[in-house]
Protein backbone atom coordinates (compact mmCIF):
# COMPACT_ATOMS: atom_id res chain seq x y z
CA UNK A 1 0.00 0.00 0.00
CA UNK A 2 1.65 3.74 -1.24
CA UNK A 3 -1.66 5.81 -0.67
CA UNK A 4 -0.31 8.85 0.73
CA UNK A 5 -2.25 11.34 2.71
CA UNK A 6 -0.66 14.40 4.34
CA UNK A 7 2.53 13.92 2.01
CA UNK A 8 3.20 11.01 4.18
CA UNK A 9 1.98 7.03 3.93
CA UNK A 10 -1.45 6.03 5.07
CA UNK A 11 -2.73 5.71 8.59
CA UNK A 12 -5.30 3.21 8.97
CA UNK A 13 -6.97 2.72 12.72
CA UNK A 14 -8.28 0.03 13.78
CA UNK A 15 -11.02 0.51 16.45
CA UNK A 16 -14.81 -0.40 17.40
CA UNK A 17 -17.14 1.19 20.07
CA UNK A 18 -17.39 -2.58 21.52
CA UNK A 19 -14.52 -4.82 23.60
CA UNK A 20 -13.43 -7.64 22.69
CA UNK A 21 -14.84 -7.55 18.92
CA UNK A 22 -12.01 -8.58 17.06
CA UNK A 23 -9.75 -5.20 16.89
CA UNK A 24 -5.75 -7.21 17.71
CA UNK A 25 -7.22 -10.34 15.47
CA UNK A 26 -7.88 -8.10 12.50
CA UNK A 27 -4.88 -5.68 13.03
CA UNK A 28 -2.44 -8.66 13.05
CA UNK A 29 -3.81 -10.36 10.16
CA UNK A 30 -3.95 -7.16 8.19
CA UNK A 31 0.01 -6.44 9.19
CA UNK A 32 1.03 -9.57 8.44
CA UNK A 33 -1.02 -10.24 4.61
CA UNK A 34 -0.16 -5.95 4.11
CA UNK A 35 2.34 -6.92 1.27
CA UNK A 36 4.74 -4.67 1.91
CA UNK A 37 6.36 -3.87 4.64
CA UNK A 38 4.46 -1.51 7.47
CA UNK A 39 4.24 -0.44 11.03
CA UNK A 40 1.41 -1.55 13.50
CA UNK A 41 1.16 0.75 16.58
CA UNK A 42 0.02 -0.52 19.53
CA UNK A 43 -2.42 2.39 20.56
CA UNK A 44 -4.16 0.38 23.56
CA UNK A 45 -1.49 1.78 25.91
CA UNK A 46 -3.44 0.06 28.59
CA UNK A 47 -2.97 -3.14 28.01
CA UNK A 48 -0.50 -3.55 24.93
CA UNK A 49 -1.03 -7.13 23.05
CA UNK A 50 0.44 -7.39 20.20
CA UNK A 51 4.25 -8.39 20.80
CA UNK A 52 2.44 -11.47 22.41
CA UNK A 53 1.95 -12.67 18.64
CA UNK A 54 4.52 -10.73 17.33
CA UNK A 55 7.69 -11.87 19.62
CA UNK A 56 10.10 -9.86 18.37
CA UNK A 57 13.89 -10.63 19.05
CA UNK A 58 14.57 -7.23 20.58
CA UNK A 59 12.98 -4.32 21.64
CA UNK A 60 14.56 -0.68 21.92
CA UNK A 61 12.58 1.39 24.48
CA UNK A 62 12.18 4.84 25.77
CA UNK A 63 10.25 6.58 28.32
CA UNK A 64 7.36 8.45 27.57
CA UNK A 65 7.50 11.92 30.48
CA UNK A 66 4.56 14.09 31.43
CA UNK A 67 5.65 17.74 33.05
CA UNK A 68 4.63 17.70 36.81
CA UNK A 69 5.06 20.72 38.94
CA UNK A 70 7.19 21.08 41.61
CA UNK A 71 6.35 23.79 44.41
CA UNK A 72 9.20 25.90 46.10
CA UNK A 73 8.04 25.91 49.78
CA UNK A 74 10.17 29.12 50.85
CA UNK A 75 7.99 31.05 47.97
CA UNK A 76 4.39 29.78 48.16
CA UNK A 77 2.39 32.15 49.64
CA UNK A 78 -0.13 29.75 49.79
CA UNK A 79 -2.54 32.06 47.46
CA UNK A 80 -4.81 29.34 46.33
CA UNK A 81 -4.52 30.67 42.08
CA UNK A 82 -2.98 27.47 40.97
CA UNK A 83 -6.12 25.20 43.06
CA UNK A 84 -8.49 27.43 41.77
CA UNK A 85 -7.04 26.99 38.02
CA UNK A 86 -6.55 23.05 38.24
CA UNK A 87 -9.82 21.02 36.90
CA UNK A 88 -7.75 17.68 37.83
CA UNK A 89 -6.74 18.27 41.75
CA UNK A 90 -3.22 18.03 40.04
CA UNK A 91 -2.42 20.77 42.35
CA UNK A 92 -4.31 21.69 45.45
CA UNK A 93 -3.63 24.97 47.62
CA UNK A 94 -6.15 25.87 50.45
CA UNK A 95 -4.50 28.86 52.27
CA UNK A 96 -1.77 26.46 52.87
CA UNK A 97 1.34 25.73 50.71
CA UNK A 98 0.51 24.20 47.09
CA UNK A 99 -0.15 20.27 47.32
CA UNK A 100 1.05 18.12 43.66
CA UNK A 101 -0.93 15.07 43.18
CA UNK A 102 1.56 13.43 39.98
CA UNK A 103 -1.26 10.97 39.34
CA UNK A 104 -4.09 13.58 38.77
CA UNK A 105 -1.61 16.07 37.04
CA UNK A 106 -2.65 16.73 33.25
CA UNK A 107 0.83 18.38 32.58
CA UNK A 108 -0.98 21.55 30.75
CA UNK A 109 1.21 24.23 32.64
CA UNK A 110 -1.31 26.20 33.87
CA UNK A 111 -0.42 26.29 37.65
CA UNK A 112 2.98 27.94 36.59
CA UNK A 113 1.33 30.33 34.43
CA UNK A 114 -1.07 31.68 37.19
CA UNK A 115 1.63 31.72 40.06
CA UNK A 116 2.23 34.97 40.58
CA UNK A 117 4.97 34.15 42.69
CA UNK A 118 7.45 32.09 40.70
CA UNK A 119 6.80 29.17 43.33
CA UNK A 120 6.16 26.68 40.56
CA UNK A 121 8.95 24.89 38.57
CA UNK A 122 8.49 21.87 36.52
CA UNK A 123 9.59 18.46 36.26
CA UNK A 124 9.88 15.54 34.00
CA UNK A 125 7.92 12.08 35.67
CA UNK A 126 7.99 8.53 33.72
CA UNK A 127 4.11 7.85 32.70
CA UNK A 128 4.85 5.21 30.61
CA UNK A 129 7.47 3.12 27.61
CA UNK A 130 7.43 3.09 23.83
CA UNK A 131 9.01 -0.08 22.57
CA UNK A 132 10.38 -0.22 18.88
CA UNK A 133 10.99 -3.78 17.56
CA UNK A 134 10.61 -5.81 13.91
CA UNK A 135 9.18 -8.75 13.45
CA UNK A 136 9.28 -10.14 9.53
CA UNK A 137 7.33 -6.92 8.12
CA UNK A 138 6.42 -5.66 10.36
CA UNK A 139 7.82 -2.60 12.34
CA UNK A 140 6.06 -2.55 16.03
CA UNK A 141 5.39 0.60 17.98
CA UNK A 142 4.12 -0.29 21.36
CA UNK A 143 3.10 1.92 23.75
CA UNK A 144 2.83 0.95 27.79
CA UNK A 145 1.52 3.23 30.14
CA UNK A 146 3.21 3.11 34.13
CA UNK A 147 1.03 1.27 36.85
CA UNK A 148 -1.29 3.88 38.72
CA UNK A 149 -0.66 6.74 36.08
CA UNK A 150 -4.42 8.13 34.77
CA UNK A 151 -2.65 9.99 31.40
CA UNK A 152 -3.52 7.77 28.71
CA UNK A 153 -3.57 10.00 25.65
CA UNK A 154 0.23 11.67 26.13
CA UNK A 155 1.34 7.86 25.73
CA UNK A 156 -0.88 7.40 22.16
CA UNK A 157 0.31 10.46 21.38
CA UNK A 158 3.78 9.56 22.00
CA UNK A 159 3.35 6.18 19.93
CA UNK A 160 2.52 8.74 16.94
CA UNK A 161 5.55 10.28 16.93
CA UNK A 162 7.64 7.10 17.02
CA UNK A 163 5.98 6.09 13.74
CA UNK A 164 7.76 6.99 10.21
CA UNK A 165 6.20 8.57 7.47
CA UNK A 166 7.44 6.99 4.88
CA UNK A 167 6.16 3.62 5.63
CA UNK A 168 2.22 3.27 6.30
CA UNK A 169 1.06 2.37 9.62
CA UNK A 170 -1.89 0.04 11.04
CA UNK A 171 -3.16 1.54 14.30
CA UNK A 172 -4.87 -0.62 16.96
CA UNK A 173 -6.79 1.31 19.49
CA UNK A 174 -8.33 0.44 22.61
CA UNK A 175 -11.94 0.11 22.52
CA UNK A 176 -14.60 2.39 23.64
CA UNK A 177 -14.96 6.10 22.34
CA UNK A 178 -13.36 8.29 25.17
CA UNK A 179 -10.13 10.61 25.14
CA UNK A 180 -7.56 7.48 24.38
CA UNK A 181 -9.58 6.28 21.53
CA UNK A 182 -10.06 10.00 20.29
CA UNK A 183 -6.00 10.33 20.78
CA UNK A 184 -5.59 7.55 18.38
CA UNK A 185 -8.32 8.72 15.54
CA UNK A 186 -6.98 12.14 15.25
CA UNK A 187 -3.33 10.53 13.90
CA UNK A 188 -5.38 8.41 11.46
CA UNK A 189 -6.41 8.92 7.66
CA UNK A 190 -8.99 6.03 7.47
CA UNK A 191 -10.87 4.16 10.41
CA UNK A 192 -12.33 0.74 9.93
CA UNK A 193 -14.34 -0.43 12.64
CA UNK A 194 -14.37 -3.72 13.99
CA UNK A 195 -18.05 -4.84 15.47
CA UNK A 196 -20.28 -7.81 15.43
CA UNK A 197 -23.67 -8.58 14.98
CA UNK A 198 -25.39 -8.22 18.48
CA UNK A 199 -26.95 -5.66 19.89
CA UNK A 200 -24.14 -4.32 22.12
CA UNK A 201 -21.96 -4.88 18.85
CA UNK A 202 -24.15 -2.48 16.27
CA UNK A 203 -24.93 0.02 19.55
CA UNK A 204 -21.68 0.92 20.36
CA UNK A 205 -20.71 0.98 16.02
CA UNK A 206 -23.03 3.65 16.12
CA UNK A 207 -21.13 5.51 19.01
CA UNK A 208 -17.81 5.39 17.27
CA UNK A 209 -19.04 6.11 13.27
CA UNK A 210 -20.07 9.40 14.97
CA UNK A 211 -16.87 9.22 16.88
CA UNK A 212 -15.29 8.90 13.51
CA UNK A 213 -17.55 11.65 11.98
CA UNK A 214 -16.90 14.30 14.25
CA UNK A 215 -12.95 14.04 13.37
CA UNK A 216 -14.03 14.21 9.66
CA UNK A 217 -12.70 10.41 8.96
CA UNK A 218 -13.80 8.21 6.85
CA UNK A 219 -14.68 4.49 8.07
CA UNK A 220 -15.49 1.25 7.06
CA UNK A 221 -16.74 -1.65 8.35
CA UNK A 222 -15.12 -5.37 9.71
CA UNK A 223 -17.88 -7.73 10.26
CA UNK A 224 -16.59 -10.99 12.57
CA UNK A 225 -18.12 -13.51 14.08
CA UNK A 226 -20.70 -12.74 10.84
CA UNK A 227 -23.57 -15.72 11.16
CA UNK A 228 -27.73 -15.01 11.26
CA UNK A 229 -28.03 -10.98 10.89
CA UNK A 230 -30.74 -10.61 13.83
CA UNK A 231 -29.98 -6.84 14.33
CA UNK A 232 -30.10 -4.96 11.33
CA UNK A 233 -26.27 -4.79 10.88
CA UNK A 234 -25.98 -4.85 7.46
CA UNK A 235 -28.75 -2.67 6.84
CA UNK A 236 -27.43 0.45 8.79
CA UNK A 237 -24.12 0.25 7.17
CA UNK A 238 -25.89 0.27 4.08
CA UNK A 239 -28.19 3.35 4.98
CA UNK A 240 -24.90 5.30 6.64
CA UNK A 241 -22.73 4.43 3.35
CA UNK A 242 -20.50 2.70 5.33
CA UNK A 243 -18.42 -0.51 3.13
CA UNK A 244 -18.08 -3.67 4.82
CA UNK A 245 -14.71 -4.51 3.76
CA UNK A 246 -14.42 -7.90 5.04
CA UNK A 247 -17.12 -10.45 7.12
CA UNK A 248 -15.10 -12.88 9.48
CA UNK A 249 -17.36 -16.02 9.82
CA UNK A 250 -17.94 -17.61 13.58
CA UNK A 251 -15.30 -19.77 13.53
CA UNK A 252 -13.41 -22.11 16.32
CA UNK A 253 -10.64 -22.23 14.15
CA UNK A 254 -10.21 -18.54 14.69
CA UNK A 255 -10.35 -18.80 18.29
CA UNK A 256 -8.30 -21.68 18.86
CA UNK A 257 -4.95 -20.20 16.66
CA UNK A 258 -5.47 -16.85 17.89
CA UNK A 259 -5.69 -18.40 21.56
CA UNK A 260 -2.08 -20.38 20.65
CA UNK A 261 -0.43 -17.20 19.79
CA UNK A 262 -0.15 -17.72 15.94
CA UNK A 263 -2.23 -15.67 13.11
CA UNK A 264 -5.28 -17.13 11.82
CA UNK A 265 -3.89 -15.60 8.18
CA UNK A 266 -0.84 -17.88 8.59
CA UNK A 267 -1.59 -20.78 9.34
CA UNK A 268 -5.11 -20.92 7.34
CA UNK A 269 -4.95 -20.16 3.14
CA UNK A 270 -8.12 -19.24 2.84
CA UNK A 271 -7.85 -16.69 5.81
CA UNK A 272 -4.97 -14.99 4.44
CA UNK A 273 -6.65 -14.41 1.08
CA UNK A 274 -9.58 -12.97 2.91
CA UNK A 275 -6.63 -10.36 5.03
CA UNK A 276 -4.91 -9.77 1.67
CA UNK A 277 -8.10 -8.72 -0.09
CA UNK A 278 -9.16 -6.37 2.87
CA UNK A 279 -5.49 -4.91 2.25
CA UNK A 280 -6.46 -4.45 -1.40
CA UNK A 281 -10.09 -2.84 -0.52
CA UNK A 282 -8.57 -0.64 1.78
CA UNK A 283 -5.24 0.74 -0.76
CA UNK A 284 -8.41 1.69 -2.75
CA UNK A 285 -10.51 3.27 0.27
CA UNK A 286 -7.76 5.23 1.09
CA UNK A 287 -6.99 6.19 -2.37
CA UNK A 288 -10.83 7.52 -2.56
CA UNK A 289 -9.95 10.08 0.56
CA UNK A 290 -6.40 10.81 -1.04
CA UNK A 291 -7.85 11.57 -4.11
CA UNK A 292 -10.75 13.70 -2.35
CA UNK A 293 -8.23 15.78 -0.84
CA UNK A 294 -6.34 16.68 -3.77
CA UNK B 1 -11.25 22.16 68.70
CA UNK B 2 -14.59 23.70 67.50
CA UNK B 3 -16.00 22.29 64.24
CA UNK B 4 -16.38 19.02 63.45
CA UNK B 5 -17.10 17.45 60.21
CA UNK B 6 -18.85 14.15 60.08
CA UNK B 7 -19.52 11.93 56.89
CA UNK B 8 -22.75 10.85 56.31
CA UNK B 9 -25.67 9.37 54.54
CA UNK B 10 -27.89 11.65 56.47
CA UNK B 11 -29.56 14.81 57.73
CA UNK B 12 -29.13 14.82 61.35
CA UNK B 13 -26.99 13.91 64.39
CA UNK B 14 -29.31 10.63 64.59
CA UNK B 15 -28.19 9.37 60.90
CA UNK B 16 -25.75 7.04 59.85
CA UNK B 17 -21.96 7.85 60.21
CA UNK B 18 -20.90 7.22 56.41
CA UNK B 19 -18.07 5.17 56.53
CA UNK B 20 -16.48 6.29 53.22
CA UNK B 21 -14.64 10.07 53.23
CA UNK B 22 -14.17 11.19 49.59
CA UNK B 23 -17.95 9.35 48.19
CA UNK B 24 -19.84 9.98 51.84
CA UNK B 25 -23.66 11.19 50.79
CA UNK B 26 -23.14 14.82 53.23
CA UNK B 27 -21.00 16.08 55.93
CA UNK B 28 -22.67 17.56 58.69
CA UNK B 29 -20.64 20.28 60.65
CA UNK B 30 -21.37 20.62 64.58
CA UNK B 31 -20.34 23.64 66.09
CA UNK B 32 -19.41 22.78 69.63
CA UNK B 33 -19.84 26.50 70.72
CA UNK B 34 -23.17 27.23 69.40
CA UNK B 35 -24.23 23.87 69.29
CA UNK B 36 -25.55 24.18 65.88
CA UNK B 37 -25.40 21.93 62.67
CA UNK B 38 -25.17 22.94 59.04
CA UNK B 39 -25.32 20.37 56.21
CA UNK B 40 -23.21 20.14 52.96
CA UNK B 41 -23.36 18.28 49.82
CA UNK B 42 -21.07 16.08 48.68
CA UNK B 43 -22.10 15.76 45.10
CA UNK B 44 -19.46 16.94 42.99
CA UNK B 45 -16.85 14.99 45.01
CA UNK B 46 -19.59 11.74 44.49
CA UNK B 47 -19.53 12.56 40.56
CA UNK B 48 -15.65 13.32 40.30
CA UNK B 49 -13.94 10.20 38.57
CA UNK B 50 -11.04 10.90 40.31
CA UNK B 51 -9.66 13.00 43.19
CA UNK B 52 -12.99 12.98 45.11
CA UNK B 53 -10.88 12.65 48.50
CA UNK B 54 -8.86 15.71 47.52
CA UNK B 55 -12.68 17.42 46.42
CA UNK B 56 -14.70 16.31 49.79
CA UNK B 57 -11.14 17.65 51.81
CA UNK B 58 -11.51 20.88 50.27
CA UNK B 59 -14.81 21.24 51.16
CA UNK B 60 -14.04 20.64 54.91
CA UNK B 61 -11.50 22.90 54.77
CA UNK B 62 -13.82 25.74 53.07
CA UNK B 63 -16.35 25.16 55.68
CA UNK B 64 -13.86 25.92 58.27
CA UNK B 65 -14.02 22.72 60.33
CA UNK B 66 -11.07 21.90 62.23
CA UNK B 67 -12.14 18.47 62.84
CA UNK B 68 -13.00 15.46 60.84
CA UNK B 69 -14.79 12.24 61.86
CA UNK B 70 -15.52 9.82 59.27
CA UNK B 71 -14.66 5.39 58.62
CA UNK B 72 -11.98 5.82 56.54
CA UNK B 73 -9.74 8.31 54.97
CA UNK B 74 -7.47 7.50 51.92
CA UNK B 75 -3.62 9.12 51.81
CA UNK B 76 -4.72 11.97 49.11
CA UNK B 77 -7.33 13.04 51.40
CA UNK B 78 -5.64 12.78 54.08
CA UNK B 79 -2.41 15.25 52.84
CA UNK B 80 -4.87 17.98 51.98
CA UNK B 81 -6.78 17.91 55.34
CA UNK B 82 -3.51 17.49 56.94
CA UNK B 83 -1.80 20.53 55.15
CA UNK B 84 -4.99 22.22 56.06
CA UNK B 85 -4.51 21.26 60.27
CA UNK B 86 -7.47 19.30 60.19
CA UNK B 87 -6.86 16.58 63.00
CA UNK B 88 -8.50 13.13 61.39
CA UNK B 89 -10.39 10.77 63.52
CA UNK B 90 -11.40 7.31 62.19
CA UNK B 91 -14.33 5.94 63.62
CA UNK B 92 -16.62 2.77 63.60
CA UNK B 93 -19.80 4.15 65.21
CA UNK B 94 -22.87 3.42 63.67
CA UNK B 95 -24.38 7.42 63.85
CA UNK B 96 -23.49 10.77 63.79
CA UNK B 97 -24.63 11.67 67.46
CA UNK B 98 -22.51 8.71 68.87
CA UNK B 99 -19.37 9.56 67.06
CA UNK B 100 -19.87 12.70 68.90
CA UNK B 101 -20.32 11.06 72.07
CA UNK B 102 -17.39 8.96 71.17
CA UNK B 103 -15.09 11.95 70.13
CA UNK B 104 -16.13 14.46 73.34
CA UNK B 105 -15.20 11.56 75.73
CA UNK B 106 -11.94 11.45 74.40
CA UNK B 107 -11.86 7.91 73.49
CA UNK B 108 -10.82 8.53 69.96
CA UNK B 109 -7.16 9.47 69.00
CA UNK B 110 -6.47 11.71 65.60
CA UNK B 111 -4.70 10.04 63.23
CA UNK B 112 -1.70 10.38 61.76
CA UNK B 113 -2.07 9.07 58.67
CA UNK B 114 -4.42 7.49 56.33
CA UNK B 115 -6.23 4.36 57.65
CA UNK B 116 -6.74 3.16 53.69
CA UNK B 117 -5.41 2.53 50.33
CA UNK B 118 -5.80 4.81 47.84
CA UNK B 119 -8.12 3.47 44.74
CA UNK B 120 -9.22 4.64 41.60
Amino acid sequence: MVAKTHGRAARIAIASGKGGTGKTTVSLNLAAMFGAPVQLADCDVEEPNLNLFLRCEQLTSTPVTMLIPEVDANRCTGCGACGELCQFRGIVSLGTRALVFPELCHGCGGCIRVCPSGAISENPHQIGTISVGQSRTIRLVEGRLEVGVSSVSPVIRAVHQQLRDDMPAILDAPPGTSCPVTATLLGADYVLLVTDPTPFGLHDLKLAVATARTLNLPCGVVINRAGEDQVGLYQYCQAEALPVLLSLPDDRQIAEITSRGDLVAHVLPEYGLMFTELADKLQQEVLKVAGGRA
Amino acid sequence: MKKIAFSTTGQTLGAELDPRFGRSIHFLIYDLELESTQLLDNQQSRNAAQGAGIQAAEIIVRAGADTLVTGHCGPKAFRVLDAAGIAVYNCAAPTVGEALIALRSGSLSPASSADVEGHW
